[in-house]
């Protein structure tokens, strides 16, 4: 393909991500929604990767597929095919799988000449099918075996034991001593133990990569979620990554605010919730200083850019996630608990053994066998599908339930959680109110006020509007309507004014909670109370939680009033408001010194530190990607219900991961006794090491059911 | 056991086509949504005409 025909693709491509298709139903409903807009050349559904990619003409935007698709019922939001770099982890699964499939068709050629040896063949038939399984098995083993030797090989060079040494050197000991066996037309030779083992310890690395790999395609697409594009004061839309410092960039009512900036033109109210969690917008004019990621609410705005695209967020998350990083690093997982006793006391063993037989029969050759035949049944096959086996199949359960595992280490983490700390706004909230007691209104009220209101950006006019036409209120004929940014909203009513917004702007008294006031004509200012609306699952999290003997506590940075009142709410007796992400932090590290283990669930930019600061951290899908990326765990979905189920399938995790060791443990107890005496024979290894493998497969694999 | 020289040869290559046909598969892209293609086998949206 020309280098042209390939840039045109590219234009006429649009990747979306849809996280809650999960059925066969699922792809046709979606490529059906696709292919019915007359613009769509070609839709395909990935299922897997919970992603379509759409052929479409270049009139055709992202945003108008996901309004068809949300009318078919199905979330979706735009991928940046440019973030997605999975073509590179995608070629080393393919790599890996390659290997795998040469030492499987290895093994089993060999195998089946072995059987033929074990079942007595002797003298040259035995030399000769020796001859045929070394032909076989040393180029597979030079070409499947690279994983380990690479790696084993990088763990030596700097003095250090991994599990890949042991298993390099048993491959390669097996390997060489089969070959000097079969020269001297010996009895014994390991080929089959040598590709087994590669092809058994390959199958949980395949298992490993398949997990991460999901993982990270998924946090790439996250990543690649906030597609950042700018309005210029000409009117064109531009790439923000194109933005230099001191350009003028326009940000309409709605609309995110894409660069660090001041105003110059215009004033308005700006949501900062994500950035502070503060629920309440704050009004702003010229002059004032906006951060990448507000939301402008109500008027106009033309900023001029501080610090454009990739400076403003980037620098503010790299520092963040460096703190995250050396936090983390110092977790030791089970696995490498396991290598760090496991590794040494192999080589000892076989080193002992070789001593030892030398010592007594002086026979190298006897001896050399003998130390190889320890080192390949102590092997950590098992050991080697241990862990990959039941990360894979817990974190393909929790990908279902909606969560996905980002860290490898973030299941055994989970397990040990004693305290979770919610954030408030964005997090147990959804981040926009709800009308109080909408029954308490007269419908003349309610009528006057959904007119005023459907026009704004404004989240309290949001859902002031969204409540009336719920309980089925018609709009009011209100002509002239204006909005007054940082007051409100008016309009002409049967010849009155009317006025919907802050209660200074009417003359009226503030109440104690977030409101809005309506004032028609001179009659007396009606007063709009809201509360915020939970989070879906909120409750019931909090529940399974505290059920589940877990202490809850919610920190956050709004007002005390607000956190009370959700406090209450979702059952959760241990609060504190007005916290500063410092504070949010250093609460954690309190915490954490005390011994507890602490997951933190937040979404803001405020809650970054105190997200890299514990044990384990959670951050749903809306949050912003400062704090995705410092998290373990990201909700996909809407619902904070998960993480309870996520708790226990970690615990059950971990619990299966210790038996699988000590399943290995068992095996091993029971043959080294054997390969020590000298007894050994390449049929044994080989039921040993496929006996072990299978059982902690099989075990792993209980997990995936409930 | 003369039948050996031509067995073993044989035995290899059904192997090696099998090895093969695994590497053709796993080029032709087999492999890259193996849950929604099990889904896709079942759907029949397009079993009374061909996909447009």
């Amino acid at each position: 393909m020309d280098l042209a025909g390939a840039k045109d693709d590219q234009a006429g491509r649009i990747l979306l991500s849809l996280p809650t298709i999960h059925c066969g139903g699922c792809i046709s409903a979606v490529e059906r929604a696709l292919h019915a807009d007359p613009g769509v050349h070609s839709a395909r559904v990935n299922l897997t990767l919970k992603r379509a990619s759409v052929e479409a003409d270049g009139a055709i935007t992202a945003q108008h597929l996901v309004q068809v698709l949300s009318q078919a019922g199905y979330e979706a939001h735009e991928l940046d095919p440019g973030v997605l770099s999975s073509t590179r982890t995608e070629q080393q699964g393919k790599a890996l799988l390659m290997r795998l499939a040469v030492a499987g068709f290895a093994m089993m050629n060999v195998m089946l000449l072995s059987v033929a040896v074990w079942s007595g063949a002797a003298e040259a038939t035995r030399d000769m099918f020796h001859w045929i399984s070394a032909a076989i098995a040393l180029p597979a083993v030079a070409f499947s075996a690279q994983p380990f030797f690479v790696n084993g090989w990088s763990a030596l060079r700097v003095g250090r034991l991994n599990m890949d040494v042991p298993i390099s050197l048993a491959i390669l000991l097996a390997s060489g001593m089969s070959v000097f066996e079969t020269m001297q037309s010996g009895e014994h030779a390991y080929f089959d133990a040598a590709l087994s083992l590669t092809f058994f310890l390959l199958a949980g690395r395949y298992l490993d990569h398949r997990t991460r790999s999901v993982a990270r395609s998924a946090a790439e697409e996250l990543a690649a979620l906030e597609v950042p594009r700018a309005l210029t004061v000409d009117g064109a839309t531009v790439d923000v990554a194109n933005l230099k410092v001191g350009d003028l960039v326009r940000v309409l009512p709605g609309g995110r605010v894409p660069v660090d900036g001041v105003i110059t033109e215009g004033s308005s109210e700006i949501d900062r919730s994500l950035l502070t969690g503060e629920s309440m917008p704050v009004v702003v004019s010229p002059s004032a200083v906006l951060s990448a990621g507000e939301v402008n609410l109500t008027g106009p705005l033309v900023v001029r850019v501080t610090a454009a695209g990739k400076d403003s967020s980037l620098h503010r998350m790299a520092d963040l996630v460096a703190v995250a990083e050396t936090a983390r690093n110092r977790y030791t997982s089970l696995a490498d608990k396991a290598a760090q006793i496991y590794a040494p006391s192999v080589h000892i063993l076989a080193l002992l053994a070789f001593i030892g037989w030398f010592w007594g029969t002086g026979d190298l050759r006897l001896s050399m066998n003998i130390a190889v035949a320890v080192l390949i049944i102590t092997c950590p096959c098992a050991l080697g599908l241990a862990v990959p086996a039941v990360a894979t199949a817990a974190s393909g359960r929790l990908f279902r339930a909606g969560m996905l595992i980002k860290n490898a280490t973030a299941l055994e983490r989970l397990a040990e959680v004693d305290t979770v700390v919610f954030d408030k706004t964005g997090t147990l909230t959804r981040g926009n109110p709800e009308l109080d007691d909408i029954a308490g209104y007269s419908a003349r009220d309610m009528g006057v006020a959904l007119a005023l209101a459907q026009g704004s950006a404004h989240p309290l006019a949001i859902a002031l509007a969204g409540a009336a036409q719920a309980a089925g209120y018609s709009p009011a004929d209100v002509g002239d309507i204006t909005e007054v940014p940082g007051f409100g909203l008016e309009g002409i009513w049967q010849g009155r004014t009317v006025r919907l917004g802050r209660a200074g702007w009417l003359g009226a008294s503030v109440a104690g909670v977030t409101a809005t006031y309506l004032k028609i004509g001179a009659d007396p200012v009606i007063t709009f109370r809201f509360n915020d609306a939970l989070r879906d699952g909120a409750e019931g999290a909090v529940r399974a939680l505290v059920k589940q003997g877990k202490d809850v506590i919610l920190l956050s940075g709004d007002a005390p009033a607000a956190v009370a009142n959700i406090a209450e709410r979702v059952g959760i007796t241990v609060w504190d408001a007005d916290m500063l992400p410092a504070d949010k932090a250093a609460r954690i590290a309190v915490l954490a010194k005390a011994g507890r283990k602490v997951m933190m669930v937040g979404d803001g930019l405020n809650d970054t530190a105190a997200l890299a600061a514990a044990h384990v951290s959670i951050s749903p899908a809306s949050a912003l990607e400062a704090a995705r990326v410092v998290s373990d765990i990201v909700l996909l979905g809407a619902s904070l219900e998960p993480i309870a189920e996520a708790v226990l399938v970690a615990k059950s995790a971990t619990r299966r991961i210790k038996e699988n060791f000590a399943i290995a443990a068992l095996y091993n107890m029971v043959a080294i006794p054997v390969a020590l005496a000298g007894l050994a024979t390449p049929l044994a290894a080989a039921l040993a090491m496929s006996g072990s493998s299978i059982s902690v497969s099989l075990n792993a694999l209980r997990l995936t059911r409930r | 056991m003369n039948v050996l020289v031509y067995l073993i040869p044989i035995s290899l290559i059904l192997g090696g086509v099998g090895l093969g046909a695994f590497y053709w598969a796993l080029k032709g892209q087999q492999f890259d949504d193996p849950q929604g293609d099990s889904h896709r086998i079942l759907n029949d949206d397009y079993d009374d005409h061909p996909k447009p």
